[in-house]
C-alpha cells in the first residue's frame, strides 16, 4: 500500500508492517485525545520511522493516490486537530 | 476509525474538492495542468522567499559576531591596561549579544530546513506535473471524451494529492518565516542604529571605545619607546615563534585565546 508522510512523500509499505503501525497510530491517537504533547511527539516520530523504515520511496513521477496519508514529521497537536476539522486545511 | 484513516480521508476529500471539474473532461485536464504549472511557480517563489530571510538572518549573524568580537577585543584590552570594570562592561554587553546570536542561529536552522523541505517539495510536484503532462496529452488523444472519464480521475486524484501536499508545505513555509519576520527587523533596526557597531553608544555615559583608545595610544607610545630603547619585555616565553616586538605579543596572547573560543562557538569560522 501507499503511504504519504505530507511534507516528505509517499512510500510503498507492506502490507505485513501494517499492525505495527496501527499499533503506533493508536499511541498517536491517544496523545492527541489526551492533549499531551510529549508522547504525541514520541509517537508521531515512531510512526514515521516505522514508515520509513518498512517502506520503500515510491516512484516521484506516479500519479497514483496514497491509500493513508501521515502528517508531517514537524506537526504540533494543535495542527493534526486542525488536519481533522473540516474547515482547517486547504489544499492546492 | 484510526487517526491515519480520519487524516487520510479529510486530506483527499479536501484535494478533491479543490479539483476543477469542467464540463468535457478532457478541458478537466487542461485547466488542472495550469494550476499545476501555477502551484509549481508559487513553490518556486516560496523557495526564493525564505532563501530571501534565512540570508537576511545570516547577514545579521554575522553583524552581530563582529560587533561580539569587537568587545571580546575590548575586554581583552581593558584587561591588559588593568580596568576590570571596563572589561566587565564590554563582557556583559557581549553576552547580551551572545544570546542574541544563539536566537538567530536557531532561526537560521529552521529556516534552511524549511528551505529544503520546500526545495523536495518542488522536485516531486515537478516530477509529477510532468507525468501528468505526458498521461493528459496520451488521454486526449487515445479516448473519447465518454471514454476518458476513469482515466482523467485516475490521474487528476493522484496529482491533486501532490498539490494538497504541497500547498500545505508553502504554507507552512510562509507560517514559519512570517513569525521570523518581526524579530528579524527588530534587529536590523538595531544593527542601522549603529548600537551594535560601537558599544560606547549603548550607554553614552560610559564610553569604553574612548577610553581604551586614549589608554592605548598611550600604551602604544610606551611599547614603541621600549622597542626603539632595545629593550625585551620581561618574562616572555622563548618559544614565541619569529620573535615579535614587545607590543605585538602583548596583544598575540589574548588574540590566541579569542580565536580559540572564536573557533569553538562558531564551527571554525575563523580557523
Amino acid at each position: 500500500m501507499i503511504i504519504r508522510i505530507l511534507g516528505e512523500g509517499q512510500y510503498d509499505v507492506e502490507e505485513s508492517a501494517l499492525d505495527k503501525l496501527n499499533e503506533l497510530d493508536a499511541t498517536l491517537e491517544a496523545a492527541v485525545e489526551a492533549g499531551d504533547e510529549a508522547a504525541f511527539g514520541t509517537a508521531l516520530a515512531e510512526l514515521l520511522a516505522g514508515v520509513r523504515s518498512a517502506g520503500a520511496e515510491h516512484p516521484a513521477d506516479s500519479l497514483d493516490e496514497s491509500d493513508l496519508i501521515l502528517p508531517p514529521s514537524d506537526a504540533t497537536i494543535e495542527q493534526v486537530r486542525e488536519m481533522l476539522n473540516e474547515d482547517g486545511l486547504i489544499p492546492g | 476509525m484510526s487517526l491515519m484513516k480520519r487524516i487520510s480521508l479529510i486530506f483527499r476529500s479536501k484535494a478533491n474538492k479543490a479539483l476543477d471539474r469542467a464540463e468535457d473532461p478532457r478541458e478537466t485536464l487542461d485547466y488542472s495542468y495550469q494550476r499545476q504549472l501555477d502551484l509549481l511557480s508559487k513553490v518556486r517563489r516560496g523557495v526564493a522567499d525564505v532563501a530571501t530571510s534565512r540570508k537576511r538572518v545570516e547577514l545579521q549573524v554575522a553583524q552581530l559576531e563582529q560587533s561580539a568580537a569587537k568587545l571580546q577585543a575590548q575586554a581583552e584590552k581593558s584587561l591588559q591596561m588593568n580596568r576590570e570594570d571596563l572589561a566587565r562592561e564590554a563582557l556583559t554587553r557581549k553576552s547580551a549579544l551572545a544570546t542574541q546570536i544563539t536566537d538567530l542561529k536557531a532561526q537560521y536552522a529552521q529556516l534552511q530546513g524549511e528551505e529544503e523541505k520546500l526545495t523536495l517539495a518542488q522536485q516531486r510536484l515537478q516530477a509529477k506535473v510532468e507525468a501528468f503532462r505526458t498521461r493528459k496529452e496520451t488521454i486526449k488523444a487515445t479516448y473519447t471524451a465518454a471514454e476518458a472519464q476513469t482515466r482523467i480521475n485516475e490521474a487528476m486524484s493522484g496529482i491533486g494529492e501532490e498539490m494538497g501536499d504541497v500547498g500545505l508545505a508553502i504554507q507552512r513555509a510562509e507560517d514559519k518565516t512570517a513569525q521570523m519576520q518581526a524579530r528579524a527587523g527588530a534587529i536590523d533596526e538595531l544593527i542601522a542604529s549603529g548600537a551594535l557597531d560601537d558599544a560606547s553608544a549603548i550607554n553614552s555615559g560610559d564610553d569604553i571605545t574612548r577610553e581604551l583608545e586614549s589608554m592605548s595610544s598611550q600604551a602604544d607610545v610606551e611599547a614603541e619607546l621600549a622597542r626603539l630603547k632595545g629593550l625585551s619585555a620581561p618574562a616572555q616565553p622563548e618559544a614565541i615563534e619569529a620573535a615579535p616586538a614587545p607590543g605585538e605579543i602583548l596583544d598575540a596572547e589574548p588574540a590566541k585565546q579569542e580565536s580559540a573560543s572564536d573557533s569553538a562557538s562558531s564551527a571554525g569560522k575563523d580557523a
